[in-house]
């Protein structure tokens, strides 16, 4: 679907373009997710499906799951999307960063073998000044852009941390430094997406 | 609750990630059932975990999955999964650690650690260890700094240390720069839930004549 036009040859336009589009998508995404809990429409659900399900199977392949055991739970966690989907708020997540905690948290009930618990936060109080359902998403996007920007070092324990779901003490050792170091590298990560946030410290 | 100390960033990030050995994540969720700033944090930390799954290199499934997760929609769900209700329980504790203790704090089987300190051992798999700890009025934990990470939460009474005072609500969340001595600081016992990743290294003379026996 690479269709677009450039315009007038302007790189940085075409690109800024090319983000935009996916920027809609991803908000898409999360008004799909939303509509999926009053619709019940199977064909949403299918085209979330495919959009998330080899996405899902992705990140529990490299957390370390066996293949087929990577393809069952990926398939757990999108009938979980579908079972859930009532509990899903655009208002305090992205579609993504929702799916992401379904199967963050089956892949943790799986490695342990042991049951499932789900530990339910309580329900914030109303913020007097609410954001409203835009705004999260646009802080989640600026977040988005801000990973990309990360000095190489703090991308790497990032992605060490939330991709391979390893631990501080095994990214030390991995790569031949000190505990400190990977947290403070974290640290460092976090206080610079946190910037994006827009607010607090 | 008043609570003024807090996880550290990559804590938070580690939970979010779902890196955290098990005893350390039931200590997390724990302080965030008490604590909206953490909570707060946490979506932060989870949102970049959205963020990196848009950005990851999608994998096939196999070719009938979407027809195989269709033909399981409308059936019935298998087995619940049963939800820890966030209404705070009558004990007290935090609902996590209610759910897996299924009593107070009061009738658990606490045996003796040494001189004023009392312990519960969790029993949870992974590494590292996880405890409910309780000392009593005026005594202090040897001397130790930590291998690993070290959490702590307080449930009931409160201590002071090096890095200041922690009471109901609090959490220490410590590594192995830093070494420390708690002392209970009022006249009540102070319970704290601690978590391990690694085995505490004891600093001073006392410290290493009791390791060996204490186990901590």
């Amino acid at each position: 679907m690479n269709n677009d036009e450039p315009l007038g040859g302007d790189v940085n336009a075409v690109l800024s373009i090319a983000e935009e589009k996916k920027k809609e998508m991803r908000d898409n995404w999360s008004a799909r997710l939303t509509s999926l809990a009053e619709t019940r429409d199977k064909a949403v659900f299918a085209s979330l499906f495919d959009y998330f399900a080899p996405r899902v199977k992705a990140y529990i392949t490299r957390l370390g799951m066996p293949p087929a055991t990577a393809e069952e739970v990926t398939q757990e966690a999108m009938l979980s999307v579908w079972r859930k989907a009532h509990m899903f708020n655009s208002e305090k997540a992205s579609a993504s960063t929702w799916i992401f905690t379904l199967a963050r948290n089956l892949c943790i009930d799986r490695m342990r073998r042991e049951k499932a618990v789900e530990y339910e936060l309580p329900e914030e109080e109303p913020d007097p000044d609410q954001r409203d359902q835009g705004e999260h998403l646009i802080l989640e996007e600026r977040m988005r852009d801000a990973i990309a920007t990360l000095p190489e070092n703090q991308a790497q324990v990032l992605h060490l941390s939330y991709y391979e779901g390893k631990s501080h003490s095994e990214i030390a050792d991995q790569l031949g430094i000190p505990l400190g170091s990977v947290k403070s590298r974290l640290r460092l990560a976090f206080s610079k997406l946190k910037a994006h946030w827009g607010e607090e410290e | 609750m008043n609570i003024s100390h807090h996880f550290d960033d990559a804590t938070l990030m580690a939970y979010a990630s779902g890196s955290l050995p098990q005893g350390m994540a039931l200590l997390v969720a724990c302080h965030l059932h008490w604590c909206p700033h953490c909570r707060q944090r946490l979506s932060q930390a989870e949102a970049i975990g959205g963020a990196l799954l848009d950005k990851i290199e999608p994998m096939s499934l196999q070719a009938n999955a979407l027809k195989s997760v269709m033909d399981r929609l409308d059936l019935e769900e298998e087995i619940p999964i049963p939800r820890i209700d966030p209404v705070q329980s009558a004990t007290n504790l935090p609902a996590p650690l209610h759910h897996y203790l299924q009593t107070d704090l009061d009738h658990l089987p606490w045996k003796r650690l040494g001189y004023g300190v009392h312990h519960v051992d969790l029993n949870l798999q992974g590494s590292g260890t996880t405890r409910l700890l309780k000392i009593a009025p005026g005594v202090s934990v040897p001397h130790h700094t930590h291998s690993g990470n070290e959490l702590t939460l307080i449930l009931r009474g409160s201590y002071t240390d090096e890095i200041g005072r922690f009471s109901a609500g609090d959490v220490a969340d410590l590594d192995g720069e830093v070494k420390h001595q708690p002392i209970v600081d009022t006249d009540q016992d102070c319970i704290c839930l601690i978590a391990t990743d690694a085995p505490l290294k004891f600093t001073g003379i006392m410290g290493r004549l009791v390791q060996p026996f204490i186990g901590l």
